[in-house]
């Protein structure tokens, strides 16, 4: 039993990924959240439209600790997330207004406490129900789905098939790098769709989950997003020959995204060069476009800057992956 | 005839390593050449640097009379020593995958008939045995039809009766005209199939001729091993040498050898008396064993 004992311990010691994957990582997760999460979460969430930068004619209610003030460009974004509950209440300060949801809680509680600072502010109703977590959440499960499956699903079978001499027997055939690169990515970029779209319909059937836009467009941001993904997997594996090595930067690779692509949580609240650093990250914008359409309704243009990204990212991954590809990266 | 494969100065360096140190060869049409040596002594560098899979450091290599290039590489075939094939196909689904990648596949009804791929046909690649699996890898390296066809040690881990079926398909292929060139550590292998073979030692060739010529040319006479038990209370009055557990004596006269063991009154119970092989020659050449 000692020796078993022994022999495992040392097998554990000497697998540097694991190694790493099991203590490295978990210490990494929790920095990543202590800092995403460092400040205190405020009480209540206000949208604030003004033509000032600034606030030069700043209302006292703005004074109010443990009150997050939200800036918006103009009055129909911020009423959007009035009415789904994601913030409590929207002030104009130029026209001395404020909008509150009947149906929130906690929007009556913000009022009340408008009311006593700035007495001058006229109100103004807007309706709207809560969306469910599930419903907001639904977008985030596929995003990662497919991100999973892409990164993971083209990665490590090119890295395997370069490992087992798959590709070195394809290699000594007249296919072109290139059309096996594009074979793979297409047969995967297929998957993931089909995939996320029973996720997508198991969840309406299921749940009766929100979907506000048109199926057309979700479609077409799964594609572009898979495509980026599948485009992001073939860049880590295009010169690997480690299926562990391969494993670890995929983990390296999703669970930041996991973590920062608003999968399960809103990164509203969290430090600006979070925010920052989230918009790098191509799963935020399959997540963000996703939800837009099927939360909001949105249609084309108002996802065409997430897609615009999605594609950018996918012609320089796919362009970076194809350029260093090779059928056997030992080095020979 | 003319030269199917003709290399000069074949150079392949790894770092300080010299994997193939200038080797030259040439193989003619129709030829099933055999490259010999032990494991590591550079058969598969050079072999992936004839079949266009390794870059050589330095070097030149012609096919069919032409400097190597893409094109030629469609006339030829190859069976990797380890290959892996996708996962989840079955036998006629990865036959039809390759034959889809060639402008001229070889029929997959042929194919099956000549590699007696028949009764595995709809079986998962993954689960065929050894020498199934042989079979369906040579198929793959037919399947572009092929006028030189490259097989990397294709029965090693075979058991005896697989290998020689594997030969015998080695045999019809070799009746089709097709040039073949082989790697292996067999030397019955080598010494059944091939016409002409070269003998890799530390990436340089130390023997190169046909089978016959170069155990006529190193070798001279038999072998008489006689067990060293039988040698108690006796004198030996004739050159030997002990090898383990008995002794060998190297002659050109067997009738004159053993009429001397008698006369001096030596049993020749356990006797045996054999041909110097190629492991024989490659003992006598590098001096250390085939298999090392």
């Amino acid at each position: 039993m000692l020796a078993v004992f022994r022999a495992r311990n040392s097998e554990f010691f000497r697998d540097r990924s694991t190694l790493t994957w099991n203590i490295l990582f978990p210490f990494l997760l929790l920095l990543g959240f202590y800092y995403i999460f460092s400040q205190a979460q405020p009480m209540y969430k206000v949208g604030v439209l003004s033509v000032q930068d600034g606030y030069i004619s700043r209302p006292v209610f703005m004074a109010v600790k443990h009150i997050q003030f939200i800036p918006y460009d103009d009055l129909d974004t911020g009423l959007a997330p009035l009415a789904r509950h994601q913030i409590d209440l929207v002030i104009d300060i130029d026209r001395a207004k404020y909008w509150v949801n009947e149906e929130s809680r906690k929007g009556y509680m913000a009022e009340q406490l408008l009311a006593v600072k700035d007495p001058n502010f006229q109100r103004r109703v807007i309706r709207g129900d809560a969306i469910r977590y599930v419903d907001w959440v639904l977008p985030g499960i596929i995003g990662m789905n497919i991100m999973f499956s892409a990164l993971f699903g083209v990665g490590y079978a090119i890295v395997r098939y370069r490992k087992n001499g798959v590709l070195k027997r394809l290699n000594a055939t007249p296919l072109t790098a290139l059309e096996f690169i594009f074979g793979q990515l297409l047969s995967r970029i297929l998957m993931v769709v089909i995939v996320g779209l029973v996720l997508f319909l198991g969840a309406r059937l299921l749940l009766s989950t929100l979907m506000l836009g048109r199926l057309g467009w979700l479609v077409l941001t799964m594609l572009i997003g898979a495509l980026a993904l599948v485009s992001l997997g073939l860049l880590v594996a295009a010169r690997l020959r480690s299926e562990e090595f391969t494993g670890g930067l995929l983990n390296m690779t999703t669970w930041p995204m996991l973590g920062l692509s608003e999968v399960w949580f809103s990164l509203e609240g969290a430090p600006h060069l979070v925010q920052q650093i989230s918009q790098l990250m191509p799963l935020t914008h399959l997540v963000q476009a996703m939800r837009a359409i099927m939360l909001e309704g949105a249609g084309f243009m108002a996802i065409s800057d997430h897609l615009a990204i999605l594609a950018l990212m996918a012609v320089v991954f796919l362009a970076l992956g194809a350029a260093t590809f090779s059928w056997d990266a030992d080095g020979r | 005839m003319g030269e199917v494969i003709a290399v000069r100065a074949l150079v392949k360096k790894y770092g300080a390593l010299t994997a193939v140190d200038s080797i030259s060869l040439s193989v003619p049409e129709g030829c099933c050449f055999g490259l010999l040596g032990p494991n590591g002594a550079g058969k598969t560098t050079t072999i992936e640097m004839l079949e266009g899979i390794l870059k050589p450091t330095s070097g030149h290599i012609s096919l069919f009379g032409q400097p190597a290039s893409k094109a030629l590489y469609r006339r030829v075939g190859i069976q990797f020593q380890h290959t892996a094939l996708p996962d989840y196909l079955t036998v006629t689904e990865t036959l039809r995958l390759f034959a889809s990648l060639y402008e001229q596949p070889t029929p997959i009804s042929e194919l099956v008939a000549l590699c007696s791929l028949g009764e595995f046909i709809r079986q998962d690649v993954r689960k065929l045995s050894g020498g199934q699996r042989q079979r369906m890898l040579l198929a793959l390296a037919l399947i572009n039809d092929p006028d030189l066809v490259f097989l990397d040690e294709p029965t090693t881990g075979l058991d005896p009766q697989a290998r020689h079926n594997f030969w015998d398909l080695i045999g019809t292929i070799k009746a089709q005209g097709k040039t073949i060139v082989l790697t292996t550590h067999y030397m019955d292998e080598a010494q059944t199939l091939c016409d002409d073979i070269a003998i890799l030692d530390q990436g340089k060739i130390v023997a190169r001729g046909a089978p016959g010529d170069l155990l006529a040319e190193h070798f001279a006479g038999v072998l008489v091993q006689i067990p060293i038990a039988n040698l108690a209370g006796h004198t030996v009055d004739m050159p030997f040498v002990a090898c383990h557990d008995r002794i060998e004596i190297r002659t050109e006269q067997v009738d004159n050898t053993l009429q001397k063991l008698m006369a001096q009154g030596i049993p020749l119970a356990g006797m045996q008396i054999k041909s110097a092989n190629l492991d024989d020659l490659f003992l006598k050449l590098t001096g250390h064993a085939l298999r090392g």
